[in-house]
């Protein structure tokens, strides 16, 4: 910068410019700058601007270079080159003298079009920088749709499910190749469907609901698992998704559904299902099913239903002996033509079901009577009549059946199974291949029975049993020759239980073998201790052996170690066997009796001619006392009166046993009147109340120490024993 | 139906930008037909608006310097706008020729020309982001390689939170940038205001409705709630022209015209 002529101590026209040009343009652009760096750009601007003017000649072209680098300072607001003009021409000649006017007014020209030259110049690049800036943008999001529609597109053609878009009308659109791969339809197929060709006879009509509902934008999603149809006809399982998709203002517009193959999963499931509700050997229901099924009839019914329900409960007769014999094989072989042949009795829409071992049960889950579940029962009995040829032999099963047919509202699902279980064992009590109809009253004994039965096998291996010996007396003096072992159960709730109250139930579950075991034992004891004491005169101790018992190999083998080990003499025990289990059992039973005998043990047919005796049979048997059946006396009782007829059977049955060679003893003897008839008729002992009731062995004892006749003792010729 | 986020925002350039528009006040010839008829509008109405506009620039031009004066070599602008006169790292680098600055902001052709112009700047980075979605302007990959968030930071939130309606919560925003700025940091905010010119804002605010960025103005105590957490560095929350003015004079007679808030916080 050229230092102005005449400079002094006057004001620098530079600063004086620059300072009054400051005032002019502040706030007619924005230029970023602290107020001291636009004073020091002015002045700089002001320097050129003064040297111009002063130069000679004047170089008032200087001026487009100060336009141009006003612009440059962003000093781009019009105000600006208004103000600026304006100053030069006024401010110059006032500072420098009016000699510089014409060289203001030039200058002040190019100033104006340098500044415009330079802002023609900023507005063209900047604008062009602003339109490549949206260009670029624009191809920004361009390509950033691209890359989100490629991204999709491979998301929609690579899915592993199907998906599918519809129009609002139910027209197909677009589906991805997994959902041309899932129905067997091509892409273009689909096309010409529509949602609606989609349906299936099975669609629960709910279905059908939601979507109406979705096509009126109530709601806008659902999920469903529903059956399709491929196009050769196959069946598919597909999980559903359908969802609405709206535009912008909210107005439904697409349909969009998404589905997932799941006819594998489902066949698994119902594989599973079936495993889970089925028995694998016999393919019928299980109990898992036949006890859901029973329950839901009893569910779904209000309190004044009028639906009855009923059950045929049924167990094979001596299926354990077939499968203990003849193996698993034969025996599964036999559950499997069971459940064949209870499947073609089934022909009302019952359920069949294996419920255990060799139990089965026919539900009838709508019953209009017990007429229907007896001729159930009825023909379920014929249809296991036929034998069943399996193994190279024909084997005959027999079921027994347990009817229960009730109301719903009177009884609930498990009080219907207790009472068919009840039933059926009845009915297996009355004899086999028989069924039995539930009857209430009956049951409750049953039921007890029933508790009784299910006790025995821990009271047996708690010792809660003990004997009692009721005395047999020679009828001709009345001293006691024997007593009987009775067995008595000291229940710890119910307390003493006579064995009519728990031998039925013992003998059915085989307990009995076990606890004749012991009442054998006890027996043996006492015995020798009474042998001990009273030496000959002592009496022998016949005890009960019941047919398990007998048909056990090791009993006689038991009874001679028992006998050893007591050291009782063999011929000071007696036992007593129910003509029943001698006339059934043939082979090794007898075998037992004979190898009793052989020891020296008496053998004693107890309740005789109260079963069909085969009398011819009777002499072949190794047996050596018969007990008259308590009823056979009862007409014999009283003094007066005496039936004829009993008196003549009696003395037949006397006749008989004594032909054989056998001892005879009357039971239940209770008058004096009755011991002179019989004793008239030629019975050699008796046993009953006027002699004795059943007494613990420390009374026989006593009574024995006593040695006193039982009962009034009859009066003998001679008188011998008047005078005692 | 809200776009998702996957979506790109389309480039229309048939709407006004607020970001062109602020270039339009400053002088900056980066802007449309459509950008300046809007402000020709606005300033019919309010005609002080360009040097409030100016004044706004103004007061970030003196912040950022006065960050850097203060040791601060990394800033963060977010919704920095058209890269028009007076950019930060301009004014940062003047005083600290290593600074860096990341931009960011939602408007893609702002985005555009800021990448174009910073180009050859290795000490600039351009983020295309929300304000309010501070994961993704904090986890960015370019922020993350030109700022170190255990390091002090300048984060600049410049005539901005009016365009932030209440429904984005701004207050919750801003805590969680300040949970990601570490002690020493600073924060700079200015905030458009209708305490010196209530009878003009509304008509104002109505005018940005018609924008693609809506304007909520706020209250002198609303906007010092939003700086909940910071410690006000002098002369603490006040108008535009008065925040630290290069001389005392230039403050002018009556700041309250220059109707915006300005104000720097410290994070201790």
């Amino acid at each position: 910068m050229t230092e102005p002529p005449g400079c002094g101590d006057t004001p620098d026209p530079v600063d004086a410019l620059a300072s009054a040009w400051a005032d002019e343009v502040e706030g007619t652009s924005y230029v970023p700058m602290a107020a001291d760096e636009l004073q020091a750009h002015l002045r700089e601007l002001a320097g050129l601007v003064v040297d111009a003017v002063l130069a000679d000649p004047p170089r008032p072209d200087a001026g487009a270079e100060v336009g141009r680098r006003l612009v440059s300072a962003h000093f781009t607001g019009p105000a600006t080159l208004e103000r600026t003009v304006l100053l030069l021409v006024e401010a110059l000649p006032a500072l420098l003298g009016p000699g510089v006017t014409p060289a203001a007014h030039a200058l002040s020209g190019t100033l104006a079009g340098g500044y415009a030259a330079a802002l023609r110049d900023r507005t063209l690049d900047e604008q062009e920088a602003i339109r490549r800036a949206v260009l670029a943008a624009r191809h920004h999001t361009e390509q950033a749709l691209h890359a989100s529609e490629a991204r999709f597109r491979a998301m929609f053609h690579e899915a592993a499910i199907g998906i599918g878009l519809g129009d609002m009308d139910g027209r197909i659109l677009e589906v991805n190749p997994a959902m041309t791969r899932m129905f067997g339809h091509s892409a273009d197929e689909f096309r010409r469907l529509t949602v609606g060709d989609l349906t299936h006879p099975d669609d629960a009509p709910s279905v059908w609901r939601l979507y109406e509902r979705l096509l009126r934008g109530e709601i806008d999603n659902f999920r469903v698992e529903k059956r399709f149809f491929r196009r050769s006809g196959k069946e598919i399982v597909g999980h559903l998704t359908l969802s609405l998709v709206r535009d912008e203002e909210g107005r439904p517009t697409y349909q969009l559904a998404m589905l997932e193959d799941v006819s594998e999963r489902h066949r698994l499931q119902e594989n599973l299902e079936y495993q889970a509700y089925h028995d694998p050997l016999t393919e019928l229901a299980n109990r898992a099913k036949f006890t859901e099924r029973l329950e839901r009839v009893f569910t779904r019914e209000g309190p004044d239903s009028t639906r009855r329900v009923g059950v045929c409960f049924l167990d094979l007769d001596g299926f354990k002996t077939i499968n203990d014999s003849l193996g698993h094989g034969v025996g599964d072989r036999m559950l499997q033509e069971v459940a064949r042949r209870l499947g073609a009795c089934a022909t009302g829409g019952e359920l069949v079901a294996r419920t255990g071992g060799d139990e089965f049960v026919v539900l009838v889950e709508d019953s209009h009577g017990v007429d229907r579940l007896v001729a159930l029962a009825e023909r379920v009995l014929a249809a296991l009549a036929p034998p069943l040829p399996l193994a190279g032999q024909e084997l005959v099963v027999g079921a027994s059946i347990g009817v229960v047919e009730q109301a719903v509202r009177e009884t609930t699902a498990s009080e219907l199974m207790r009472a068919a279980d009840i039933t059926l064992y009845t009915a297996k009590a009355e004899g086999r291949g028989r069924w039995a109809v539930h009857d209430p009253g009956r049951d409750e004994a049953e039921t007890a029975r029933f508790t009784l039965s299910a006790a025995l096998p821990s009271a047996v291996a708690h010792d809660e049993f003990f004997v009692l010996y009721q005395p047999l007396v020679s009828l001709a003096d009345h001293r006691v020759r024997g007593v009987e072992a009775l067995v008595r159960w000291q229940h710890p709730r119910l307390g003493v239980l006579s064995p009519s109250l728990f031998i039925g139930p013992a003998e059915e579950t085989g307990i009995v073998v076990e606890l004749g075991r012991r009442v054998l034992e006890y027996a043996c004891r006492d015995a020798r201790a009474w042998h001990d004491e009273f030496g000959d005169a002592a009496p022998f101790v016949s005890v009960n052996v019941a047919q398990r018992q007998l048909a056990e190999p090791g009993l006689v083998a038991e009874v001679s170690a028992l006998l050893d080990r007591t050291g009782l003499p063999p011929d000071r025990l007696q036992v007593e066997l129910t003509e029943r289990a001698l006339t059934i059992d043939e082979g090794a039973p007898l075998k037992a009796l004979d190898g009793l005998r052989a020891m020296g043990v008496r053998i004693a047919v107890d309740d005789f001619g109260t079963g069909y005796s085969n009398l011819s049979y009777l002499r072949k048997l190794p047996v050596d006392v018969i007990k008259l059946d308590g009823s056979f006396g009862e007409g014999l009782r009283e003094e007066d009166l005496s039936d004829p007829v009993d008196e003549r059977i009696v003395g037949t049955l006397v006749a008989l046993g004594h032909a054989l060679d056998l001892t005879v003893t009357a039971e239940g003897v209770e008058t004096e009147p009755q011991a002179a008839r019989l004793r008239a008729l030629g019975c050699d002992e008796g046993q009953g109340w006027l002699f004795a009731p059943a007494l613990p062995a420390t009374d026989i004892a006593r009574m024995l120490r006593r040695g006193a006749p039982l009962g009034d003792p009859p009066v003998r010729p001679g008188g011998d024993l008047l005078g005692a | 139906m809200q776009r998702p986020s996957w979506a790109p925002d389309e480039v229309d350039i048939d709407r006004p930008s607020a970001a062109r528009v602020y270039d339009y006040y400053l002088g900056g010839l980066h802007n449309f037909a459509v950008d300046r008829a809007m402000a020709a509008r606005a300033v019919a109405d309010w005609p002080e608006l360009p040097r409030i506009m100016q004044a706004n620039r103004a007061f970030l031009r003196r912040a950022v310097r006065h960050l850097a004066e203060q040791g601060i070599d990394q800033f963060l602008d977010i919704g920095s706008g058209i890269p028009t006169v007076g950019n930060v790292h301009e004014v940062a680098q003047t005083v600290r020729p290593d600074a860096r600055v990341v931009y960011v902001d939602i408007d893609p052709v702002a985005v555009a020309h800021s990448r174009a112009l910073l180009a050859d700047d290795p000490r600039t980075g351009v983020v295309q982001g929300d304000f309010t979605e501070v994961a993704a302007v904090l986890d960015d990959p370019i922020t993350r390689s030109l700022i170190d968030f255990s390091r002090p930071v300048g984060v600049l939130v410049v005539a901005l939170l009016h365009f932030v309606d209440d429904e984005r919560r701004p207050a919750e925003v801003l805590a969680r940038y300040r949970e990601a700025m570490p002690p020493g940091s600073f924060l700079v905010i200015s905030h458009a205001s209708a305490d010196g010119a209530p009878e003009r804002a509304g008509d104002h605010q109505a005018l940005y409705r018609r924008t693609a960025t809506p304007m909520r103005m706020r209250t002198r105590d609303e906007v010092a709630a939003l700086l909940d957490g910071f410690t006000l560095v002098d002369p603490g929350l006040v108008f535009l022209p008065e925040w630290r003015p290069d001389d005392p004079v230039a403050a002018g007679d009556h700041p309250e015209r220059f109707t915006g808030y300005a104000a720097v916080g410290r994070r201790d």
